[in-house]
């Protein structure tokens, strides 16, 4: 053993077994050097890290993927069609453009903080969009801009009233959620409702551009390709920094098991129409923030700040700051979906982002397991969750039940999600894991 | 007052950092009238106080959260200003607060190096600040059982090493304690006193803020009294009783505390003089 641990260890038996299995030549990598860890090896190791992890409360994705299964099965057991390549890609399409606005709301709940203005932003920005194309003369560009900057600039007003003035975030979005609805029906004036032209290019691009063929095979080998060789990349700069790493088999493992779910999504995806550029924006963005919220000193500061606002200030973040950046990126994601749901329908009328679009966007947040407290979370929440909603939507259309039972329904599942939130919560301050 | 200051022991010239006439004022009450005080490299100076002494405010001010109204800081042998939390950290004077300012959520790495991440263009490199969190936590012989643990889940001893093991990152040249014991049982309080003693090797400057006279003794080179927002009092801490830390400390010499010691130390003598 180098000069890893100065103190020798007082359990005579736990560190040679150690080396044991890892072979003597190789020294204890610095991080696994201390006699009181528990050594997770291999296959089985992996596996009972995994079940004390659940049993501690820190249950991850977990109750969203079994509550996905269960809805499949149901929906399937009474309506067969449903699990449909038809149907799939209807849920991605319908997802897309509320999982945008989602990612947003994932972000301000980080910081224990709410939006519940999401919709009226993505409605407003719509209707400037629309009215610049469509009565202005804007070139779609320039309109899409401006509709993306509406969102931005109130995420930025939210903010300076947050830090400056010191509103509750609450407050100040409930109040956006009025003011802004009426702002939309302002700008959309007195006919109340725009017709995008059908054959716009942002209408096409939600509606009918989609990714088949090769094409759509090249891409999920790249995305593989490019999982596979982060993983290496790490497991190498891991081992050359004396620490220790996943192993070479658990990195194929992972990267089959990504490259063999995404084929066989894409070949089942394919007999239809295959991919969405819409829902593959949407992945990206997903994919995109998921890096910038774990790999970033932004993203790091984001979680800080959602943990302990007093202990991020004090080792001198600058907290307003990113109170600024993550307002701003809520505004601009709701905007965006906005743009998209309203070029998915090709119309904008004083009804888009309505309380439907506001709560569905909070709940896929929720659901897909950000916690409302602050601090813990995952950009994937924002996807996870919407899928959830929008196939029990997708479902309960296909039954044929009324969107009343689609309200209690949805309202049901939110709060089984909310309630497994506090029960882990409780469970996971139980086993020390916060 | 009945306090006798004792010369002072810390020549002006080594002091790594040194206030002069510091004033502090809120609203009606001033926190801090003309408080002086010096901290040469490996020495631990210990800033004792009643409640209301005006310790804190002189930590906050040392640290950038509030400026002070008058005199001088002077740091390395420049007469400097800290202008918040972040400029001290760059000075070079880290502080480890007494409610531990660390993230629950966040695991040991992202906590040591919170506000100071390692990276290139805002990516994080994770790898260098792992190896660097072991390094750290090496130097002071702590125990951490990984560093890829949420804080919530380590003792309160362990999130105490976690605090101090952050003020090293960036290389300090002072690092302020305030109540580091405060919160901890006998054997965590003796680790941490170590860890003092570490902090002391590697050749900073500490400043520790405690209530516990016996934590102060065990470590502390000087002791510095504040009262009433003055400094009362300074100490070599070899030359000096508790009784006499006692006095200053509450500006009398008569009291329940200091008379039991005088009682015990007149039957101590006594006794001497009997054999």
């Amino acid at each position: 053993m180098p000069e890893a641990t100065p103190t020798t260890p007082k359990n005579p038996t736990t560190a040679p077994t150690v080396q044991d299995e890892m072979s003597p030549a190789v020294p204890i990598p610095a991080d696994l050097s201390d006699e009181r860890l528990v050594h997770a090896r291999g296959v089985r190791g992996a596996l009972d890290s995994f079940t004390r992890k659940v049993r501690g409360g820190d249950l991850g994705s977990l109750p969203v993927i079994i509550g996905l299964i269960v809805i499949s099965l149901v929906f399937y057991a009474q309506e067969p069609t449903f699990l449909s390549s038809r149907t799939l890609v209807n849920i991605t399409l319908f997802a897309a453009p509320i999982g945008i606005i989602a990612i947003g709301v994932v972000l301000v709940l980080l910081l224990g903080e709410i939006d519940l203005s999401v919709g009226s932003v993505s409605g407003l920005a719509a209707s400037v969009m629309a009215v610049m194309v469509v009565y202005e003369g804007y070139s779609l560009f320039v309109s899409i801009l401006a509709g993306a900057l509406t969102g931005l600039a109130i995420g930025v007003l939210y903010a300076v009233l947050f830090t400056k003035v010191g509103v509750p975030s609450f407050v100040i979005t409930l109040a956006g959620l009025l003011g802004f609805l009426g702002l939309q029906l302002v700008v959309l004036g007195k006919n109340g409702t725009v017709n995008l032209p059908p054959d716009s290019r942002l209408v096409e691009f939600a509606r009918s551009s989609f990714v088949t063929g090769v094409a759509s095979y090249v891409l999920v080998l790249v995305v593989a390709v490019g999982y596979g060789a982060a993983l290496l990349w790490s497991i190498r700069r891991r081992t050359a920094a004396g620490l220790s790493a996943p192993s070479l088999v658990s990195v194929a493992v992972r990267t089959g098991l990504l490259a063999g779910g995404l084929l066989y999504l894409t070949y089942y995806l394919n007999i239809d129409r295959g991919l969405g550029y819409l829902p593959l924006l949407f992945v990206a963005l997903v994919v995109l923030m998921d890096l910038l919220l774990r790999k970033t000193t932004w993203g790091r500061h984001v979680f800080a700040v959602g943990g302990n606002v007093e202990a991020a200030r004090r080792s001198g973040i600058r907290v307003t700051r990113v109170y600024l950046s993550v307002f701003a990126l809520t505004g601009l994601f709701a905007a965006i979906g906005g743009l998209l749901a309203a070029a998915q329908l090709t119309s904008v009328s004083q009804a888009s982002g309505g309380t439907d679009t506001n709560l569905t966007a909070i709940a896929a947040a929720v659901i897909g397991g950000t916690s409302l407290f602050g601090g813990r979370g995952t950009a994937y929440a924002a996807l996870l969750g919407i899928i959830v909603l929008q196939s029990i939507q997708t479902g309960l259309n296909v039954i044929g039940v009324d969107s009343s039972v689609r309200y209690m329904v949805t309202g049901a599942v939110l709060l089984l999600a909310v309630s497994i939130d506090s029960v882990s919560r409780r469970a996971r301050s139980s086993s020390g894991r916060g | 007052m009945t306090a006798t200051t004792t010369e002072r022991p810390a020549p002006a010239g080594t002091a790594v950092l040194s206030l002069e006439g510091i004033n502090k004022r809120f609203g009606a009450v001033q926190a801090l009238t003309d408080v002086s005080l010096d901290v040469a490299p490996g020495e631990v100076v210990a800033l004792v106080g009643d409640n209301g002494a005006g310790k804190s405010t002189l930590i906050k001010i040392i640290s950038g959260v509030y400026q002070p109204d008058g005199g001088t800081i002077t740091f390395a042998g420049r007469v400097v200003h800290v202008g918040g939390p972040s400029e001290a950290q760059a000075l070079g004077i880290s502080t480890v607060f007494q409610d531990l300012a660390l993230c629950d959520n966040l695991d040991v790495v992202a906590n040591l190096f919170l506000g100071q991440e390692k990276g290139t263009a805002g990516w994080l490199d994770e790898v260098t600040m792992e190896k660097e969190s072991w390094r750290l936590l090496r130097t002071l012989s702590a125990k951490i059982p990984s560093v890829r643990i949420p804080i919530a889940s380590l003792s309160g001893g362990q999130r105490q090493t976690v605090a101090i093991a952050r003020s090293l990152v960036g290389a300090p040249k002072v690092v302020m304690l305030d109540e580091p014991t405060a919160a901890l049982g006998v054997a965590q309080t003796a680790e941490v006193l170590n860890l003092i003693e570490r902090l002391r090797e590697t050749g900073l400057g500490v400043i520790l803020v405690s209530h516990n006279m016996a934590d102060v003794q065990a470590v502390a080179d000087r002791i510095i009294v504040l009262r009433l927002g003055r400094n009362a009092a300074e100490f070599n801490v070899d030359e000096t009783t508790t009784e006499q830390l006692v006095a200053a400390i509450t500006g009398a010499s008569d009291n329940v505390v200091a008379d039991r010691i005088r009682r015990n130390q007149a039957a101590h003598h006594a006794g001497a003089h009997d054999a």
